[in-house]
C-alpha cells in the first residue's frame, strides 16, 4: 500500500488533531489565571500551587502509586506464569477454563468486575482498603500481562532452552538465564501496561476501596462530577506530561537495545 | 512434575478465587431477596447446617429480581439505549477510523512507526482525563460553542454536554485507537498489485477500493468493531461525565442501583443480564480472532 493522496493527508491531519486537540486544550487552560474555563485571564501557575497544597490530592496520589507498584509487580509475576502455562505446558485438566479465565477479564465491563469482587470481599469479611484494591487490580492486570508475554513466548526459538537443558541447566536456570532475557522486553511492557491500567482505573477501585483508601482517579471523578475544575486541569497536565516523558524514554531505550542486539548478533555471526 | 504442578496451581487458584468465585457470588445474590441486614440480602449459605442447610438455601432462591427487571421499564430501556448507543458509536468510530488507518497504511514506510506511536500514545494517558477534557469543550459556554458563535454559524449556544450526543463524541474519541490499529494491521499487509490489477482490468479507483480493499480489510474491520462495541456497552465513566441524567446506560444504572439504592440483589441481576447480552458478541469476536490466526498461519 503506497499511495499518499491529498485525501489521505487531510484525514491523517484531522484524525491526529481530533486525538490531540482536547488534551492540548486541557494543558493550555491549566495555565489560565481565571477560574472560568472559557475566559483566558493570562498565564499563571496558580492552580499547580493550589494542587500541591491540597493534602487530599497528595494522599490519593500516594495510595494510587502504592497500589500501582504492588499490583503491577504481582500481576507481572502471575501473568508471566500464566503465559508460560498457556504456551508451554501441554494439556492439563481444566485448560479451557484457565484460558477462558485469562481472556474473559479483558472484555468484562468494569462495573461487573468491581461488583463481583466487592461481593466476594464482603462475603469473606475482608476489610476494604489498599489490600483489596491491590487484589482486584492484580487480577485483571495479570490477564493483560499474560497476553503480552505469551505472544512473545510463542514466537521465540525453543531450541535455545533445550540447548541450555542439554548443557546441564536446571529448568529454573534455563528460564532465568535463557528465557527471561529474551522475553524481558515483553515482561517490561507488561509491567508498564499493568501499571497504567492500575493508575487509570476508576470503577473497580471505587467498588473495592475503603473509606481511607481513596485513589487519584476516584478523587478526580468526584471533583469533576459537578463541572470543570482548574486544579484538575493542572493535575491532568502533570499526568499527561509524565506519560509522554515515560513513553519517549522507553522508546529511546528499547530502540538502543534493539540496535545493540543487532550489532551483537552481527558480531557473533562474523566470529 | 511437582514443580510444574505448583507453577500451574498458583495463577490457576488466583483466578479461580478472584475471578470465577466472585461471579458465582453475583449469580447467587441475583437470585436472593433483599434484607435489611448486613450484608443486605437473604438467604446466606449456612454450611454449618450441612445438607439440610444447602437444601434450605436452594429452596429460597428465585427469579424474583429478574421479574423485577422486566416489570420496571427503566431497566429494559437502559439495556436498549446502551445497545443503541454502543452500536451507533461503533459505526461512527468505523467511519472516522477507517480513513485514518487507510492514510497510515499509505504513508511512507519510515513514517509508519511514528504514526502508530501517535495513535497509541493517547491510550497510555488516563482514560478519565481524556473523557474529562471534553467537558470543557462541550459545555454551554465551552470552547466549541464560543468558536461556533464567533464564526457566526450559530447564534445561540448549542446544548451538547449532558446529552447522548456528548456520549457519542466521548466513545468515538476514547475508543478510536482500538478501531484504527486492527484495520491498519490488515491494510498494511494488503498487496498493492491487487489494486493495480483491478485498475488494469478497468475498475475505477473507487470501485477498486470498494471491491478489493474493503473486502480484504474485513477481518480488521470486524475486530475493531468488537473492540469498540463490547466495552462501550458496559461503559460507566463516559455516560456519567458527559451524558447527564437524561442518558440511560446500563453501566450507570448498575452503579446507581448499588451505591445509591443499595439494592444488591437487583444490581447483581442487572449484572447477570448484561453478561448474558455480552456473551454473544464475545463468542463471535473469539471466533473471528481464531479464524484470523488460522488464516495467518
Amino acid at each position: 500500500m503506497r499511495r499518499m493522496s491529498s485525501f489521505n493527508l487531510v484525514s491523517l491531519t484531522l484524525g491526529l488533531a481530533f486525538l490531540y486537540l482536547p488534551m492540548l486544550i486541557l494543558v493550555i487552560y491549566s495555565f489560565n489565571a481565571s477560574k472560568l474555563v472559557t475566559v483566558w485571564a493570562g498565564f499563571s501557575t496558580h492552580w499547580y500551587g493550589e494542587l500541591f497544597r491540597d493534602q487530599a490530592f497528595l494522599d490519593a496520589a500516594m495510595v494510587t502509586l502504592k497500589v500501582g507498584v504492588i499490583s503491577s509487580t504481582l500481576a507481572t509475576i502471575l501473568g508471566t506464569m500464566a503465559a508460560w502455562i498457556l504456551v508451554r505446558t501441554g494439556r492439563f485438566l481444566g485448560r479451557t477454563l484457565f484460558s477462558g479465565m485469562i481472556y474473559a477479564p479483558l472484555v468484562m465491563p468494569d462495573v461487573i468486575t468491581g461488583l463481583a469482587l466487592l461481593l466476594l470481599f464482603i462475603g469473606i469479611g475482608l476489610d476494604r482498603g489498599i489490600l483489596t484494591i491491590v487484589l482486584a487490580h492484580t487480577t485483571f492486570a495479570m490477564c493483560y500481562v499474560s497476553v503480552v508475554v505469551s505472544s512473545r513466548l510463542s514466537s521465540f526459538d525453543r531450541s535455545l532452552e533445550e540447548a541450555a537443558l542439554d548443557l546441564g541447566c536446571t529448568p529454573w536456570q534455563s528460564f532465568r538465564l535463557v528465557t527471561l532475557p529474551i522475553i524481558a522486553p515483553a515482561v517490561i511492557s507488561g509491567w508498564l501496561l499493568a501499571f497504567t491500567l492500575s493508575l487509570d482505573d476508576l470503577v473497580i477501585a471505587s467498588f473495592t476501596a475503603g473509606p481511607s483508601s481513596t485513589t487519584l482517579p476516584m478523587k478526580i471523578f468526584s471533583a469533576v462530577r459537578l463541572g470543570v475544575s482548574p486544579e484538575i486541569n493542572a493535575l491532568s497536565t502533570l499526568m499527561i506530561g509524565i506519560v509522554a516523558l515515560g513513553v519517549v524514554i522507553f522508546s529511546i531505550i528499547s530502540k538502543r537495545a534493539a540496535v545493540r542486539q543487532q550489532m551483537e548478533e552481527q558480531a557473533a555471526v562474523r566470529t | 512434575m511437582l514443580r510444574r504442578l505448583t507453577l500451574i496451581l498458583i495463577p490457576y487458584l488466583w483466578l479461580l478465587a478472584l475471578f470465577l468465585v466472585p461471579f458465582l457470588i453475583v449469580v447467587k445474590i441475583s437470585l436472593s431477596d433483599v434484607a435489611l441486614a448486613r450484608p443486605p440480602y437473604m438467604p446466606q449459605l449456612d454450611l454449618a447446617a450441612g445438607l439440610s442447610g444447602l437444601k434450605d438455601f436452594f429452596s429460597q432462591l428465585d427469579l424474583e429480581n429478574f421479574w423485577f427487571l422486566t416489570s420496571d421499564d427503566l431497566y429494559w430501556k437502559a439495556y436498549l439505549s446502551s445497545l443503541k448507543i454502543a452500536a451507533f458509536s461503533t459505526l461512527i468510530t468505523l467511519l472516522v477510523g477507517f480513513p485514518i488507518s487507510y492514510a497510515m497504511a499509505s504513508a511512507r514506510s519510515e513514517w509508519r512507526p511514528t504514526l502508530m506511536m501517535l495513535v497509541i500514545l493517547p491510550f497510555w494517558t488516563s482514560f478519565l482525563i481524556r473523557v474529562y477534557s471534553w467537558m470543557g469543550i462541550l459545555s454551554q459556554n465551552g470552547l466549541l460553542n464560543s468558536f461556533l458563535l464567533w464564526t457566526g454559524l450559530i447564534h445561540e449556544p448549542l446544548t451538547i454536554l449532558n446529552t447522548p450526543t456528548a456520549v457519542y463524541i466521548g466513545i468515538v474519541y476514547t475508543y478510536l485507537p482500538f478501531m484504527i490499529l486492527p484495520i491498519y494491521a490488515t491494510l498494511e499487509k494488503l498487496d498493492i498489485s491487487l489494486l493495480e490489477a483491478a485498475e488494469d482490468l478497468g475498475c475505477s479507483r473507487l470501485t477498486a477500493f470498494w471491491l478489493v480493499t474493503v473486502p480484504l480489510s474485513k477481518p480488521g474491520i470486524i475486530a475493531g468493531c468488537f473492540l469498540v462495541f463490547i466495552p462501550a456497552l458496559g461503559e460507566f465513566v463516559i455516560p456519567s461525565l458527559l451524558g447527564g441524567s437524561r442518558t440511560l446506560m446500563i453501566g450507570k444504572v448498575l452503579w446507581e442501583e448499588f451505591f445509591n439504592n443499595r439494592d444488591w440483589p437487583v444490581a447483581s441481576a442487572v449484572a447477570v443480564v448484561l453478561l448474558l447480552i455480552l456473551i454473544i458478541p464475545i463468542i463471535l469476536f473469539q471466533r473471528n480472532e481464531q479464524k484470523n490466526r488460522e488464516a495467518g498461519q
